[in-house]
């Protein structure tokens, strides 16, 4: 899976994140007002993009975008 | 695997009955502009009916099962079975089934018992009043809903949101034509904190030390006899597991699911149901949503949004179903059958 398929993904899901505003080192916790509910849309979003079903402890440990491609990469290998 | 075939009993009547109070979730004082925006687009809650503090549950089901009763004309020496599908109960004791026998004026040959679960309540209870009464009962009724909204605490924005209240009765009758109804039913309780109450039983009994409120994190304030929610926890349940589960309840009876003409599931999160609607690849017009105006109204959840969505073409149409609750337990169940025509309504409490 490419990185910037899933960075696409997020910038297109979330309204508060504009378009190539991202890069693989980006933190989205660092997003104004994140909060439990955009873990949420996350999950959802990665689940059902790239079929892989995030822990919460898995997105805890996440810190940047980089991060949850290698989970992700991890889970699907 | 706890699947289940039961055959000869028809659905007549399906009621359910809400508390005209209508709480607007931008009406949430505890939530920003921007968290109660999110919160609408996530779960998909809008608002939700809470009951004044005298009227309980059992007071709602009440209502549905009296004003179905009614308007079928039903003879109540007919009924032979009452199942009360709750968490909110009247007391500790007696069984609020049994206190309902007397209100609704059911004979003493009525047998009447209550069944302690939520989300996944109303497909377990109709389980167990059509296992009862595929034997010969008459008739019966399974009445399901909570008032959730007495044990979340209004400082809690994790819980105090998300639950509306609801009670509602389903008429079933013995019937050699019916359809069958195919049951599946799962549980697992190694998932038991993930919704609880932990206070107030016999585990950990009231005393006034568990009144006392803390902070767990800024915005979820609650107390011990608080109900206390991991919503990370339910969601990566419910996504694991609930369009798996139906899909096996559909292989079960070799049912393609373009086959089913309505897949009704527990209304708890609006994220949830558009997720599992996305995995099985199908049409937003085949998932009928109440959330948006009731909340999540645990066991109530499914007749309500049969009620509120789905009253027309059932009323003169026989459709194809599948219902599927899932939650608290954790516990979840489905189960594919035809219903119609059918005498659907809601109604509020006054």
């Amino acid at each position: 899976m490419d990185i910037q398929e899933l960075i696409k993904c997020i910038e297109e899901e979330f309204d508060e994140i504009e378009t190539g505003s991202l890069s693989d080192d980006s933190s989205i916790r660092d997003l104004d007002g994140w909060s439990s509910m955009h873990a949420l849309i996350l999950i959802a979003l990665v689940d059902n993009h790239f079929d892989v079903l995030l822990t919460g402890e898995e997105l805890k440990n996440s810190l940047t975008i980089q991060d949850l491609h290698e989970v992700i990469s991890k889970r699907k290998a | 695997m706890s699947k289940l075939t039961i055959e000869n009993i028809r659905l007549d009547a399906i009621y359910s009955c809400v508390p005209s109070t209508r709480i607007k979730t931008s009406d949430y004082s505890f939530f920003s502009n921007a968290e109660s925006k999110l919160f609408e687009k996530t779960t998909g809650i809008e608002e939700r009916r809470v009951a004044s503090s005298e009227v309980t549950c059992s007071d709602l089901c009440y209502d549905a099962a009296e004003n179905l009763l009614r308007d079928l004309d039903v003879d109540k020496n007919e009924i032979e079975v009452l199942i009360f599908v709750s968490q909110s109960p009247d007391y500790f004791l007696p069984a609020t089934a049994v206190t309902l026998q007397e209100r609704l004026g059911l004979t003493t040959n009525c047998m009447a018992f209550d069944i302690n679960l939520g989300c996944s309540g109303y497909v377990y209870g109709l389980s167990v009043i059509a296992s009862l009464m595929k034997n010969g009962l008459k008739k019966g009724l399974l009445l399901a809903g909570d008032k959730s909204t007495i044990s979340t605490s209004e400082k809690d924005k994790s819980t105090y949101p998300l639950f509306g209240d609801a009670g509602t009765a389903t008429l079933l009758s013995f019937d050699e034509n019916a359809s069958n109804m195919y049951f599946d039913l799962h549980s697992d309780g190694s998932g038991k904190d993930a919704i609880i109450i932990e206070y107030g039983h016999s585990r950990f009994p009231y005393n006034t030390f568990t009144d006392n409120e803390r902070e767990y994190e800024p915005g979820v304030i609650r107390s011990k006899n608080h109900l206390a929610l991991d919503g990370m926890k339910v969601f990566n349940f419910a996504l694991k597991e609930v369009a798996k589960s139906i899909n096996d309840c559909l292989n079960y009876v070799n049912v393609n699911q373009h086959e089913v003409d309505y897949f009704v599931l527990h209304q708890a999160n609006k994220l949830i149901n558009d997720s599992v609607r996305k995995k099985m690849k199908l049409a937003e017009d085949k998932f009928p949503m109440s959330i948006r105006e009731f909340g999540n109204t645990s066991s109530a959840s499914i007749p309500l949004t049969i009620s509120v969505e789905l009253k027309d073409v059932l009323q003169t149409n026989k459709r194809k179903l599948l219902l599927s609750g899932f939650g608290v337990g954790l516990s979840w169940a489905n189960v594919l059958l035809s219903m119609g025509p059918i005498t659907v309504k809601w109604i509020e409490y006054d």
